[in-house]
């Protein structure tokens, strides 16, 4: 293979000689010791390196190899389940072969070459394909099936097709092309990070992805095929919102993006998901979930891959036609990785340092979500929702990467310290946050579940709002200054926020709510609203309608079982305590 | 023997440029002689063809250009360790400062350590005991956590600490246990502080110290605290221990890394910190943790004093976002009066879900603490309302809480600085304030909780 010299080695970028004929994003294995690492700019014969290894004891005049290939991911059966790091190399296996501390030059297939996989096809000889289209099935997991499809210029006639047990690199199906060149398919494509996989047609998103979080699904739903960010401070509970989101949220495969944060929160996700289950088949979630993990004291190179790594692996799988969510935690540390880099390369900076493109980056990034219509001939849906959380500096929401962000995404989960300091969690705000999907869910939130829970939720809003309000009086003139009816406005909306919108993820309980339950429990707080109101016009006493014992059964609902009757129960009792006073 | 250089073309703060060099590697420890045959240590930042920059550890005071020989040795800065090492000290570059011999090293270990494999990570689960409640109570330590203090000049954060050191322990377990103690840029009296205490607890002899004080060179601060987790991870790892480090100051780590920074010319972030400044100090507080397999762990207290108090800092932001939650230290509670002065509701423990509750501490734990948050905060609030209205606006509960905020500061967050609160004691502290309130004002707790402890005993 083609070699170059390296005449520079600056951390994490080094700079090579006699590159000439080398192409962007091509992958370059770096030194003696063979590091990965892909070019991310050329002037001349020189090309600039972004190394995914620590390049300690690395020097000029050592070689650089020119593979002539762009840095790509393993499209195949043996991903769900995986641990990967950002170049999508299988950590697990890792750790096998070369012990507890992440060690450098490793090379290691992402997907087991060994292991054989039983294929079932559906297309026979004489069938003619297109692109995209699904030739046949490999079950990878009890809950997952893996559809095999036609790569990209996979169009043509099947001369032969197997059944079987396989290895991802064995021969499966023949198809000869227009051309009369025949074209071989194995168990696994291979797709360039940075390229978005082709769609047929992008979709309008219309279904919410529901994720058992009361505030989220309620006030600020995220659509199947949409996109959300979470900013806010640490401590804040960005990457509790997205381990909620990946345990519970009804997306059919779930790619979680470990971006530069904590080793012991992959921990945690690797222990908690073999024993959590799947709702609705009682499998463990770990089977329909893929974690990349590149965490803070990995190679910062590798983390600015890393949400491409993710990002191709979930079109792969919304090109099967599944519903798949992305987590990015967090889209922040990428933004410094491109920081550190583009600083390296001596670039003129832009806002805070980070280079002028981070916004087009970002945009892009996002931009590879969507509910589409897969290619291949066969009229698939697939989704693909993306949630970033961002970590801007001091919780700053002015921040670059913050402000870049939001001009892409559609929902926006605001994080604030001060509710975190009180221990409110979920801490989002309810007068920050927004999505931009709350008209398009309305027609399926009323025919799925419930008529009236869209003007609900919008009632709960609009109380939440005049607390502020009136809050603000109370602080200036007194409590006293305020007419029961607004009073009671107070009373209702710190019931909302107790009882409805806090969830504390770490209670068995608590921590999912289906949606019927939702409606059901904000159904229940506003009909004590209204029932309240007409008590005080029919002249009741305001501190014997807010002392009520019923109230204190609201409060409890949410640890209250899923259901239907025992829900309903509590609005019978508060018609019953009404007749009381 | 390693090739000589007499080719230094530019001394710039702590950089020194080395000019026609060959075969030479980045992140290369090197070695300077000056005209005097004094010899200091470096690291190579950058190497191109024909030149490498070198920080220099001791700072470049008295070096010059045309007499300087310069080595390059082939390999990145490494301590030698044995089992020899507990009970020794040194200074911040890892030599001897006890007087003691060298240590007759069974490894050499790269400073720089390599990232755990996150799958090789160990959920850190089990429960610290420190003795002061509002950490066990409210922010419970777990082994293999770190978890800083956040603290401000003149706060008193060496007393903590040592308070934690001595009174640390996990229930129930008798285990072989060391402490590491690595002081960057701290004066002479603080650091004795913490000799003196280790020394009155007998925990010396199962310490190692690494410091390099506030006369020293500031440069060599960037090894110092590597040089401390790479002893702490030979100990835990490879012989069995629980190891707690401490790190005191980070801020004065962080401005060294700030000078190097400038020194190269290259583009500040924030208050003119470097942009990597986050990837740097991650590459250091993740080496705390626990290993699948390993007996040992490390657990890490990392100390800052936050300029002008302020959170939002860099050095305390970019540590919040990587360490395990901080403790915060509030010099408003400290004028009160109040020790330890720590602020709990800023203050976090991340890991806390897994090591507290039946079992580990007591069944009710996770719901107290959660209570107590909510009656603190919402307690401070009625404070802040009857400062600008008066306590006469406030409605009869409002004035409970605004009470129960006080208690909670002079009965749960006040302790001594020699005053070891079981678990058990700390959590019915919380009940017996708790009981300021009506029941049904308590929320967050179980039913089954409330019936069960609610009234006393
Ligand atoms: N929904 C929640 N329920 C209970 N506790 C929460 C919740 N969200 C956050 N927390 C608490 O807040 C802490 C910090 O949350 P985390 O998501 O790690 O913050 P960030 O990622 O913003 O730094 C968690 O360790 C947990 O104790
Ligand atoms: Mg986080």
């Amino acid at each position: 293979m083609r070699q170059g010299k390296i005449i520079r080695v600056a951390g994490p970028l080094v700079v090579a000689a006699e590159c000439l004929g080398a192409k962007m994003y091509d992958m370059v294995r770096v030194g003696h010791l063979g590091l990965i690492g892909e070019i991310i700019e050329l002037n001349n014969d020189r090309a600039y390196i972004q190394v995914y290894e620590d390049t300690t004891g690395v020097g000029p005049g050592e070689p650089v190899v020119l593979t002539e290939k762009p840095l790509s991911v393993e499209l195949g059966p043996g991903i769900l389940g995986s641990i990967y790091d950002g170049i999508q190399r299988p950590l697990d296996v890792i750790r096998a072969r070369h012990g507890d501390f992440v060690s450098r030059g490793i090379e290691v297939p992402a997907l087991d070459r060994e292991r054989r996989w039983p294929f079932e096809p559906v297309k026979k000889v004489g069938d003619r394909v297109l692109a995209g289209d699904i030739i046949g099935y490999v079950q990878e997991t009890p809950l997952i099936q893996h559809r095999i499809m036609t790569p990209e210029n996979g169009d043509g006639e099947i001369i032969e097709i197997k059944e079987g047990e396989f290895q991802v690199e064995e021969v499966v199906c023949r198809i000869k092309k227009d051309s009369g060149e025949i074209k071989e398919l194995n168990l696994f494509q291979v797709w360039p990070v940075r390229k978005q996989r082709p769609v047929k047609e992008r979709l309008m998103p219309f279904e919410p992805l529901i994720t058992g979080q009361r505030i989220l699904d309620t006030l600020f739903p995220l659509a199947k095929g949409g996109t959300a960010c979470v900013p806010g401070p640490f401590g804040s509970g960005k990457t509790v919102v997205q381990h909620q989101l990946a345990k519970w949220s009804d997306a059919q495969i779930i790619v979680y993006v470990a971006c530069g944060e904590r080793g012991n929160e992959v921990a945690d996700l690797l222990l908690s998901f073999p024993e959590l289950k799947d709702p609705n088949t009682g499998r463990p979630l770990l089977e329909r979930t893929v974690i990349i993990a590149n965490t803070s004291n990995m190679p910062v190179a590798a983390r600015e891959a890393s949400i491409y790594t993710g990002m191709t692996i979930a079109e792969y799988f919304r090109d099967m036609g599944y519903s798949v969510a992305l987590m990015a935690d967090s889209s922040s540390r990428w933004a410094e990785a491109l920081r550190e880099i583009g600083g390296r390369m001596e670039e003129m900076p832009g806002d805070e340092g980070y280079p002028a493109y981070l916004a087009s980056r970002l945009a892009e990034f996002y931009e590879r979500a969507g509910k589409v219509v897969c290619s291949g001939s066969e009229e698939r849906i697939g989704a693909l929702s993306v949630i970033g959380a961002v970590s801007p500096p001091g919780g700053d929401l002015s921040d670059p990467v913050v402000q870049a962000t939001l001009k892409v995404v559609k929902v926006f989960w605001a994080l604030d310290d001060r509710l975190a300091n009180m221990r409110h969690f979920p801490a989002i705000n309810w007068l920050q946050s927004y999505s931009l999907y709350r008209d398009s869910l309305k027609k399926y939130l009323a025919e799925k579940v419930a008529e009236d829970f869209v003007e609900l939720s919008q009632e709960a809003m609009k109380l939440l709002e005049l607390e502020a309000e009136l809050q603000e009086i109370a602080r200036l003139i007194g409590l006293e200054s305020l007419s029961y009816k607004e009073r009671l406005i107070l009373e209702t909306a710190r019931s909302i926020r107790e009882d409805f919108l806090h969830q504390n993820a770490f209670h068995p309980q608590d921590t999912y709510t289906s949606m019927r339950k939702q409606y059901l429990m904000l159904r229940t707080i506003l009909h004590f609203h209204h029932r309240a109101n007409e008590a005080l016009e029919a002249g009741k006493e305001f501190n014997d309608i807010i002392s009520l014992e019923v109230r204190d059964r609201i409060s409890k609902m949410k640890y209250l079982p899923e259901e239907e009757e025992t829900l309903l129960q509590v609005e019978k009792e508060v018609d019953a305590s009404f007749k009381t006073l | 023997m390693h090739k000589e250089y007499l080719t230094v073309s530019n001394i710039v703060g702590p950089l020194v440029i080395v000019e026609k060099i060959a075969d030479v590697k980045y992140n290369e420890l090197v070695e300077i002689e000056d005209s005097r045959g004094r010899l200091r240590r470096g690291t190579v930042l950058e190497v191109s063809t024909d030149q490498a920059v070198v920080q220099v550890f001791e700072g470049t005071v008295g070096l010059d250009i045309d007499k300087s020989r310069v080595r390059f040795l082939g390999r990145s800065q490494q301590l030698p360790v044995s089992e020899e090492i507990i009970g020794r000290v040194f200074d911040g570059s890892g030599r001897p400062r006890d007087n003691g011999p060298q240590i007759i090293a069974r490894k050499r270990l790269d400073i720089n350590g390599s990232p755990i494999n996150p799958d090789a990570r160990d959920y850190p689960s089990e429960f610290i005991q420190t003795g002061i409640s509002s950490i066990d109570g409210m922010n419970p330590l777990v082994r293999g956590q770190k978890l800083p203090i956040f603290s401000g000049s003149g706060l008193p954060h060496p007393r903590i600490a040592a308070q934690i050191a001595r009174q640390a322990k996990v229930l129930g377990k008798e285990e072989k246990f060391a402490v590491v103690f690595a002081a960057m840029g701290i004066t002479f009296e603080e650091a004795n502080f913490f000799i003196e205490d280790f020394r009155n607890t007998g925990a010396l002899e199962r310490a190692v110290l690494f410091l390099n004080l506030a006369n020293e060179p500031a440069i060599e601060r960037i090894a110092t605290p590597r040089l401390a987790l790479t002893c702490a991870e030979y100990l835990a790892f490879e012989l069995d221990m629980h190891v707690l480090v401490i790190l005191v100051d980070m801020t004065f780590y962080a401005e060294a890394l700030r000078e190097i920074s400038a020194a190269r010319k290259e583009i500040p972030g924030r208050r003119g910190y470097p942009g990597y400044l986050y990837t740097d100090l991650a590459t250091m507080y993740e080496r705390a943790g626990r290993i699948k397999g390993k007996k040992g762990s490390i657990t890490m207290i990392p100390i800052l004093t936050m300029p002008e108090d302020d959170k939002t800092h860099p050095i305390p932001d970019l540590t919040g976002y990587i360490t395990e939650g901080q403790v915060i230290l509030s010099r408003e509670l400290h004028r009160k009066g109040i020790y330890p002065p720590i602020d709990v509701l800023p203050s976090l423990s991340r890991l806390k879900d897994k090591g507290i509750g039946a079992g580990k501490t007591r069944e009710d734990h996770a719901d107290v603490l959660n209570q107590l948050f909510a009656c603190y905060a919402r307690g401070k609030e009625a404070r802040e309302l009857a400062l600008i209205l008066g306590e006469a606006a406030l409605s009869d509960l409002d004035r409970l809480y605004l009470k129960f905020a006080d208690l909670f500061e002079t009965e749960f967050v006040r302790q001594g600085e020699f005053e070891a609160r079981t678990i058990e004691q700390t959590i019915e502290l919380g009940w017996k304030l708790m009981r300021q309130l009506p029941k049904k004002e308590l929320k967050r707790i179980r039913p089954e909780y409330l019936e069960k402890y609610y009234s006393p005993a």
